[in-house]
């Protein structure tokens, strides 16, 4: 590992608007009367359902279980019964399956699994499995299975906890880091184990200065080393970590295993730790619940299932009524269309946009100012790329490796001509894929 | 003067010494084709949609003169025009039904309500970002996606959601590829009444988003001359084309939310407002 984090090529320095939320600390919501817990929560394949309507599950109780490696199991957020399987609004705007249930008010515990205390001896093999019951995924907002990350095909010398939270707004990986220091150490550590590893670097942006510090306190516990990183958008996205703090560039198509690397978020760190020492699933997750709109933006402990609509409630209302609602920051997170949709596993914040902040932009030509080019992390061309998708020319635009975009947005932010680049490059990723699926099958 | 001499007869020799290469080349390397390839090209509509499975009318019509496809294999060419080429090429030609194509969806701005969309308007790149801006998982975008591939302008946007106009439309098929919500069916053209929703949600689900959905209430089947003809699916009606019903089933049953519709009435407008 270098000594210095280099910054990586690109980037942008959007306005952070991280001081709404970042000195609130983290509050665990009130029990509802009843949470809908979507099912698909992961990145891979659905989980199977293992409960039925009516059924009695106690708080941990498994609800799902994982169909096949890339998937993880899912437990119920409280104790109660399963009043009803339907549809609920989902968070990419079309209705997915859910479990709703209804609290009986005990949120009495039955996990599935006891503590594993002396870590320190278990078998890796044992602690990995673990990671994979407890239903643990990337919550920094991809939800990629973790146990899968754990398991890389190449060796791996460097172990990257990610806690550079660079989108602007979201302050919940921040206050995690500030208020359970010793647990983030502790799921590094565990990590580690798992990964055969004597060390891990967390990496967080030195606008945090207090989490770095609370980091660097217990840190020395179990060797890891704790990093500042230049404050730069999209410094929290795996690559631009991975040659921040190791100086190794992931080639085009390739995986951080590729270049001996793993990255996983502070939050997942976190989970892992809870659910190898305390013997917890993955049922809850801190949520920052910000923006302007709100009378009370803060940070959240939630519960999986539970409505936007109550966490807004929580955070006191809205003073003015906000034009956007998304999930996650403003750069990557999703709009929503319902406030019906719930909290899951990779709900880093919760945003609400003023009107005067949502600008009703209409697209102009590209004046080819080659601003999206300098700034695309992942040194490919926007501009162009962008032109190919237009005329549908997805294999030009596959040739000019549109497919190693990271969707960070970075581009449709400076560009000058509103253009909704990132949009075009989903499109033509969706095309590119699908045409290769669709090869494959012949 | 002798300069122009000099020059003519270089360039009178340059030229024979050229033809004589080419004149050769020409005959050395000639490629045989069927002259009957270019008669038919011109019988055909020359649109080049592709409907018919063929790069264009001119592959199509090699594929025929080669015995590999009839020439009512051509979805614009009307019947007459496929019984000329057989004729031409003395082969008999089968029949091919005509099929139109129909947007499964009834569900404009006025009775769908969500969220505004802001993006690109394309309804393949829309669907990408928050499924579009109609409250229905399953209904038409109108994004005119669909519109723009259709080479004979037979679908048009209206309101929100996309018209098929059967009187232009030939079943190229074209419109079909490009829907993401994979909406448009092709249908016999002698049909004259589909379902126009396509959501297999509950009837409660899909009024809560659409006041034109099919609620599966099973009028039309009770009105229907006999009960084959409509098909229920889950919580959807279908019209069963195989044995299709008469277009008074229309007025017949009465429909309560005017998901089942004529063709050339729904294609004219005369729906909109209906259904409260």
């Amino acid at each position: 590992m270098s000594n210095k984090p280099r910054k990586f090529k690109g980037g942008v320095h959007p306005n952070d608007s991280k001081a709404l939320s970042a000195a609130k600390a983290v509050v665990n919501a009130p029990l509802l009367d009843k949470y809908t817990v979507i099912v698909h929560q992961n990145i891979g394949a659905p989980p199977e359902l293992l409960v039925k309507k009516g059924d009695v599950v106690k708080k941990g109780a498994l609800l799902a279980k994982a169909a096949g490696f890339v998937s993880v199991p899912l437990h119920a957020p409280t104790s109660g019964t399963v009043t009803a399987i339907d549809k609920c609004a989902g968070p990419t705007g079309i209705s997915v399956p859910s479990i709703q249930i209804t609290a009986d008010g005990a949120d009495e515990w039955g996990s599935p699994f006891e503590p594993i205390t002396d870590w320190q001896s278990a078998e890796p093999a044992d602690l990995k499995q673990r990671v994979w019951d407890a239903g643990i995924v990337g919550m920094g907002g991809a939800g990629f299975p973790a146990h899968v990350k754990l398991s890389p095909q190449k060796p791996v010398d460097t172990l990257i906890l990610n806690g550079a939270e660079c989108e602007p707004y979201l302050t919940a990986d921040h206050r995690l880091m500030l208020e359970q220091a010793e647990d983030v150490v502790l799921g590094a550590a565990i990590l580690a184990r798992i990964l055969g590893l004597e060390t891990a670097t967390i990496g967080v942006e030195d606008n945090k200065p207090d989490a770095i510090g609370a980091l660097s306190k217990v840190a020395g516990k179990y060797n890891i080393k704790v990093q500042g990183l230049p404050v730069n958008y999209p410094q929290g996205a795996e690559k631009q970590l991975i040659y921040t703090l190791a100086g190794r560039e992931v080639p085009i198509g390739g995986l951080p295993m590729d270049v001996g690397c793993v990255v996983q978020n502070v939050a997942s760190a976190v989970a892992v730790a809870d659910a190898v020492v305390k013997g917890l699933p993955s049922i809850e997750r801190i949520t920052t619940v910000t923006g302007e709109p709100l009378v009370n933006p803060g940070n959240w402990r939630f519960r999986l299932g539970t409505p936007i609509s109550k966490a807004i409630e929580l955070a006191g209302g809205v003073k003015v009524q906000p034009a956007k609602l998304l999930l996650g920051g403003p750069m990557m997170g999703f709009a929503q269309s319902s406030l019906d949709v719930t909290v899951m596993k990779n709900t880093s914040g919760i945003l609400l946009i003023p009107a005067e902040q949502v600008s009703q932009y209409t697209s102009e030509p590209c004046i080819r100012c080659g601003r999206c080019v300098e700034c695309c992390p992942m040194d490919i061309l926007p501009a162009t790329i962008s032109q190919a998708v237009e005329n549908e020319r997805f294999d030009l635009a596959a040739k000019l490796n549109v497919l190693a975009c990271i969707e960070c947005g970075s581009c449709s932010y400076v560009c000058p001509s509103h253009r909704p680049l990132n949009q075009h490059f989903k499109r033509a990723k969706a095309e590119i894929l699908a045409a290769r699926r669709k090869e494959q099958k012949k | 003067m002798t300069i122009i001499l000099t020059s003519l007869v270089f360039a009178s020799l340059l030229g024979a010494i050229l033809a004589l290469i080419i004149g050769t080349a020409a005959k050395a390397f000639a490629v045989e084709s069927d002259p009957r390839i270019e008669t038919v090209t011109d019988m055909l509509p020359g649109a080049n949609c592709g409907g018919c499975g063929y790069a264009g009318c001119a592959d199509f019509a090699k594929a025929v003169v080669e015995g590999a496809a009839m020439p009512s294999g051509c979805p614009v060419a009307p019947a007459s025009d496929s019984a000329r080429i057989a004729e031409y090429l003395g082969i008999t030609s089968e029949e091919k039904e005509k099929m139109v194509a129909v947007v499964r969806c009834s569900g404009t701005i006025s009775t769908t309500v969500r969220s505004p969309y802001n993006g690109i308007q394309d309804c393949r790149s829309a669907v990408l970002v928050a499924g579009g801006a109609k409250g229905c998982d399953y209904g038409c975008l109108g994004l005119a996606s669909c519109a723009r591939a259709c080479p004979f302008n037979a679908i048009e946007i209206r309101d929100g959601l996309a018209v098929v106009h059967p009187e232009l439309c030939v079943g190229c098929g074209k419109c079909v590829d490009v829907c993401p919500k994979d909406l448009i069916v092709l249908v016999p053209a002698s049909v004259e009444v589909h379902v126009y929703c396509n959501s297999p949600e509950k009837g409660a689900v899909k009024r809560k988003v659409c006041k034109t959905a099919c609620i599966a209430c099973r009028k039309c089947i009770k009105a229907a001359d006999n009960e084959d003809q409509m098909i229920v699916k889950g919580f959807l009606v279908e019209t069963n084309y195989d044995n299709p019903p008469l277009p008074d089933l229309v007025e017949k049953a009465a429909c309560p939310t005017t998901a089942l519709r004529l063709a050339s009435k729904h294609a004219a407008g005369e729906y909109e407002g209906v259904s409260k």
